[in-house]
């Protein structure tokens, strides 16, 4: 595993992907969580604005999925983002497969802002959000999916 | 090609004939329980035949949840009368009885007159497989595909051979394909291609970069499906079992790659699984949704028991499987007659659940006629004031009326017949009857629940007894009365036991009140033949005592058959009215 995270953090350096950047100083010494500043792209509703998003990688990683989210006071504001940062995406529990990576997954969120065409959170944010099992751990919530429209 | 079986045991010949392997096979679970019977055994070397005893129900103590089979069994081989039994194995112990053929016969019949016209056959774990095997032989030899292909095929159509060919032949066999998530086989290239660009990229390096740990390997280390998905064979084995071990899929596991829902064959699990456990698992996971999914089929319900039934066509029939227990092949209960699945089993959840306990609220407290509020009246007199604030009402408790015409008759209600008041006792005793019923019902079924779990207690105190008559004055033959009374008296109380259930559901007919008599009569029996096995039998009148308890067995055996003759004719020819609403 250290392995893999090894190579998918030089795969992540020498092939960026446009407006995502590691954040330098929380990677140093850990290499199980990472955090990726993420800008909004040009063109989008999120342009100008700058998300943090943290990946945790589980012991069994990849054939168990990251627990990622979007941390710190800016999340952005989506209708699969809820408030307290954790994502709908059905990569990162149902269809998570040990062949994506990183990088597969920062490019379906990039895409899943960029495709955004009016922003509001999800409909249960404000109920979801207080009744989640784990604010800290998105992996916790069994997540249904319905809409794949954005 | 076709005798390349879908099972482990034939893809890997060592594993056949390992027999650590099979045993695993078996489930752990099975395994314990031959360690428990060597120790018993070993510990049985140690004994002589005095001690006989205190082996048995140690040994039978492992089956308390099906006591009433199981120690039957138990006992088949180890209660004799000659010490040169005792230090023999339990298996050849149960070998050896043929040296009594009728008793051991008579001990194996417990609780079963099977219907000869419903076949049907036990089938170990092995044969399970093999059965399966044949299945698949048999589609294929029609279809000609792998038996693999077949295998997933068959799954996917929970079993139903017609179902499948009737699709197969039918209709779109691309969307056929494609619905039970195989690559079709007349149909190879389209997937292929993935394939072919990536090895020409990487043929150069001659190595192939593994999408999952990112490391190189040569083409002999990596492994993929029809799809054309490769990865190495590290990470196959790591993503197999996985999903084996913690997500306990079996038959649905697909490919690793992302959104790739082409199914992974058994052919090429057993071939990347190295870990026997593992493998051990996903064979079980298979046979059981093999087992599952096909009509035709029930595991047997007893704990460490992992056998199944295969019936020749569904029915509520009993069963009876290799390790003594017999159960309704129809829903997996100990067999219930006369009561019919569906009853049976809304009976059960009636027990389970609470719903009793609004029926006592019901038939126990009353509710303030003004406010409605529940009360429950723990003392004092007849002159109600609601508690509730906002109400305070004054009522008479015996009539549910308002308190004011009572007038000073503080303690006597003789306003009974006012209209409101007995429409609100009306329904208190309604639902006060439809209570005592309910329990009237539940305490006779419950009663001989519990006297069947003390099966075990009893066959050990009639063991005793039959000892201690044989030091007297009897041979061993001439006691084994004893043992039949007890199979007859738990044969019948399990009969009584669900004809309550029965009883419990059945609307009032002249037939019914036969079927009580008939009830009646064989409780009064039962309980006698109880009380005599329990008290009266002394070495003192052994003759007598014989005599008296065959007679009884004898007649409880009758009105048994008596009972159940009545109930199988009123289903025969519709004399029973069932109440639904219950």
């Amino acid at each position: 595993m250290a392995q893999r995270l090894q190579k998918e953090l030089a795969n992540f350096m020498r092939d960026p992907i446009p407006g995502m950047s590691l954040d330098r100083n929380l990677v140093e010494g850990n290499l199980n969580v990472w955090v990726i500043n993420v800008d909004g792209a040009p063109n989008t509703l999120y342009e100008g604005e700058i998300f943090k998003l943290q990946f945790k990688f589980p012991q069994r990683y990849p054939f168990d999925s990251p627990s990622v989210m979007f941390i710190g006071n800016k999340i952005p504001e989506h209708p699969h983002i809820y408030s307290n940062g954790h994502i709908c995406l059905s990569i990162l529990t149902d269809e998570w497969s040990p062949a994506l990576s990183v990088q597969s997954v920062c490019l379906s969120i990039v895409s899943m802002l960029s495709s955004c065409k009016a922003k509001s959170r999800p409909p249960d944010d404000e109920r979801y959000v207080q009744t989640c099992r784990d604010p800290s751990d998105p992996k916790k919530t069994r997540w249904f999916f319905h809409d794949d429209s954005v | 090609m076709e005798k390349r079986s879908t099972k482990a045991s034939s893809n890997d010949p060592k594993h056949k004939h390992d027999p650590d392997d099979e045993d695993f096979y078996l489930n752990n679970d099975d395994d314990e329980y031959d360690d428990d019977e060597d120790d018993d055994n070993d510990y049985d070397d140690y004994m002589d035949d005095t001690d006989d005893l205190e082996y048995t129900s140690s040994n039978a103590s492992k089956y308390d949840p099906t006591p009433s089979v199981e120690i039957f069994t138990s006992q088949n081989s180890t209660v004799t009368p000659n010490s040169s039994y005792a230090s023999t194995s339990l298996k050849n112990l149960s070998q050896s009885t043929t040296n009594q053929p009728d008793l051991s016969k008579s001990l194996t019949k417990r609780n079963i007159e099977l219907d000869e016209e419903f076949k049907y056959e036990v089938l170990s774990p092995d044969k399970i497989v093999q059965y399966m095997t044949e299945c698949i032989a048999d589609v294929n030899s029609v279809l000609e595909l792998t038996p693999t292909i077949t295998r997933t095929l068959l799954h996917h159509f929970k079993w139903d051979k017609e179902k499948l060919m009737e699709r197969f032949y039918d209709g779109d066999q691309d969307r056929l394909f494609r619905e039970a998530h195989i690559v079709s086989p007349f149909r190879p290239n389209t997937y292929k291609r993935t394939t072919s660009s990536q090895s020409t990229r990487s043929s150069r390096l001659k190595e192939f970069c593994c999408e999952i740990c990112f490391m190189q390997y040569t083409e002999d280390n990596m492994s993929g499906l029809e799809c054309g998905h490769k990865f190495c064979k590290p990470c196959w084995r790591e993503y197999l079992t996985t999903k084996i071990m913690d997500e306990g899929m079996g038959q649905t596991i697909s490919c690793a790659a992302h959104k790739c829902d082409i199914l992974v064959d058994d052919t090429s699990v057993m071939t990347l699984l190295q870990d026997p456990i593992v493998k051990i698992k996903y064979q079980h996971l298979i046979t059981n949704s093999f087992v599952e999914c096909n009509r035709l089929m029930r595991w047997c319900p007893a704990p460490n028991c992992s056998n199944a039934i295969k019936a020749q066509y569904f029915d509520a029939q009993p069963v009876k499987c290799d390790c003594g227990h017999v159960f309704c092949f129809s829903c997996g209960e100990l067999w219930h007659d006369p009561v019919k699945c569906k009853w049976l089993k809304k009976w059960i959840k009636k027990c389970d659940d609470d719903s009793e306990t609004s029926n006592w609220i019901a038939a126990n407290t009353k509710e303030c006629p003004k406010c409605q509020v529940t009360i429950e009246k723990n003392g004092g007199c007849n002159h109600m004031i609601c508690k509730n604030q906002a109400c305070r009402s004054e009522f008479c408790w015996v009539c549910l009326g308002p308190w004011e015409p009572h007038g000073s008759s503080w303690y006597n209600c003789n306003r009974f017949n006012e209209d409101d008041a007995k429409k609100a006792r009306d329904a208190q005793e309604k639902s006060r009857h439809a209570l005592q019923r309910y329990l009237h019902y539940c305490n006779r079924y419950m009663n001989h629940h519990q006297s069947l779990k003390l099966e075990q207690k009893l066959t050990a105190s009639i063991r005793e007894k039959m000892e201690e008559m044989q030091q007297h004055n009897m041979s061993w033959i001439e006691v084994q009365f004893l043992r039949k009374a007890v199979e007859v008296l738990c044969q019948c109380r399990q009969t009584l036991m669900y004809t309550y259930a029965f009883a419990f559901y059945l609307k009032r007919n002249n037939h019914s009140i036969i079927f009580e008599d008939n009830q009646a009569d064989l409780e009064i029996a039962v309980e006698k033949l109880s009380g005599y096995l329990e008290r009266e039998i002394t070495s003192d009148n052994a003759v007598e005592t014989k005599q008296k308890v065959q007679d009884k067995y004898r007649y409880c055996e009758q009105r048994r058959k008596v009972l159940l003759d009545h109930v199988h004719e009123g289903y025969d020819k519709d004399y029973w009215e069932y109440q639904e609403d219950l």
